[in-house]
């Protein structure tokens, strides 16, 4: 059994999110989604905003979202260390397209180049909030 | 009847403040717990976080970031942790105390110092000493979040990494119980070696995009993960030290209360005598 799960922690500054054996896990790498089975060689990575998929061995299939973030991979478990992940649910989709609103405005204003990365961090996760909230609906009807 | 109006208006009004300070006792209760609860959830990331550097330092042994590189100490930061209101005791005397004996200390050894500042108690006492100041957060109030903090810490750490500081500490006060708190000073930069624990003693990482990058990452979140468990921390110590300077104004308030409450019957008691004694004199003459 030990070897077919890998033990997952998710945990964000704030708090602990999800601690708990998994039969695979998927995360926003920065350079595309990782898919994370049980022995995976050790990695080492950073994470874009996103969700965090993971298939627990009773066949549940969790999600999380996270704004950034590192990962850690031993073989025989994931570590994220997420910069503000929340659970899925309590994601508010209308604070999401107000987020997205208000960056979207701002992009539109004179503004300086600090601003502008600022807005255009904020428009990515807010869109990465809403697709997140669309599966999860999806999923449930 | 001399003093009695007096009296009376006295004893209102010092048992109205014991009310306030009763109020801010028990808020202070209350805050505290939830406090404490935060300073618990921030546990876990910063215990990982930890146990991931230690991996990295044993596992890539040939490329060394600056932040894990000890320089001569010729600049050195101190970040302070105050609180943003009074009325908590010594609190933030004790903190800015140990603060000036450790900048004495490096002083001493002809370094120069400048201050991080957190909390506006901080900002006010500091302000007077005409060091520099880098960079100053107020008003984080009783749930201080991480990205509140994120810029002052950034300043702090592109001064190391620009060669700006050679050095960087933080000051808070740990919470002992809730009697306690204990300011301590403890050495963020460069970030003191980890032990990597139970791993095998030769392998990688497979980093992705580049090792430098990660490192810079997670050795940046490391930073502000401590820096954050410091300022919530200084929370749980404000609310507790809030909480004892206020029983014991209560308790004052009472004792004071209780004393003029005498003086004010006897002074009565006398008025009442007095009245007496002339009413018998009168009712004599007659």
């Amino acid at each position: 059994m030990a070897d077919h799960t890998i033990h997952c922690d998710i945990v964000s500054a704030e708090g602990e999110i999800f601690s708990g054996a998994a039969k695979m896990v998927f995360v926003p790498a920065a350079q595309g989604e990782l898919g994370i089975a049980p022995r995976h060689a050790p990695l080492l990575s950073l994470l874009k905003a996103g969700e965090v998929r993971v298939l627990t061995p009773d066949g549940q299939e969790l999600f999380f979202f996270v704004g950034g973030g590192a990962l850690e991979i031993q073989p025989k478990k994931v570590t994220v260390l997420a910069d503000t992940a929340l659970r899925a649910k309590d994601v508010d989709e209308a604070a999401a397209l107000a987020a997205k609103q208000r960056a979207e405005e701002a992009l539109k204003g004179k503004i300086d180049k600090i601003e502008q990365a600022e807005a255009l961090a904020e428009l990515a996760r807010a869109a990465a909030q809403l697709r997140l909230l669309q599966k999860l609906r999806k999923i449930k009807g | 009847m001399p003093g009695t109006k007096e009296i009376r208006s006295k004893i209102a009004s010092v048992k109205s403040t014991q009310k306030i300070t009763k109020a801010m006792e028990m808020v202070a209760a209350s805050k505290m717990r939830r406090a404490q609860e935060r300073m618990r959830l921030a546990r876990p990331y910063a215990d990982k976080i930890r146990t991931v550097i230690g991996h990295l330092n044993a596992a890539n042994p040939d490329y060394r970031h600056p932040f894990l590189v000890t320089r001569e100490p010729k600049n050195v930061g101190i970040i302070v942790v105050s609180s943003d209101r009074g009325l908590c005791g010594a609190l933030n005397a004790n903190v800015f105390k140990t603060t000036l004996l450790l900048m004495r200390d490096w002083q001493a050894k002809g370094a120069n110092v400048s201050l991080c500042l957190l909390g506006s108690k901080g900002l006010a006492f500091f302000r007077r000493l005409g060091l520099p100041i880098l960079a100053s957060v107020t008003g984080l109030g009783d749930k201080p979040h991480v990205k509140d903090l994120l810029g002052s810490v950034k300043v702090m750490l592109d001064a190391y990494r620009d060669g700006q500081l050679d050095r960087v500490f933080i000051v808070n006060a740990q919470f002992v119980n809730t009697m306690t708190q204990k300011p301590e000073a403890v050495q963020l930069l460069p970030v003191e070696t980890i032990d990597g624990g139970d791993l095998q003693e030769h392998w990688d990482y497979i980093y992705e995009p580049g090792a430098a990058d990660i490192l810079d990452g997670v050795l940046m979140r490391y930073i502000e993960s401590q820096v954050y468990r410091g300022a919530v921390e200084s929370v749980a110590c404000e609310m507790a030290a809030r909480m004892v300077a206020m029983k014991a104004a209560s308790d004052n308030a009472g004792n004071l209360i209780g004393e003029l409450q005498l003086v004010y019957n006897k002074a009565r008691q006398a008025a009442i005598t007095k009245e007496l004694a002339e009413i018998v004199g009168g009712a004599a003459a007659v």
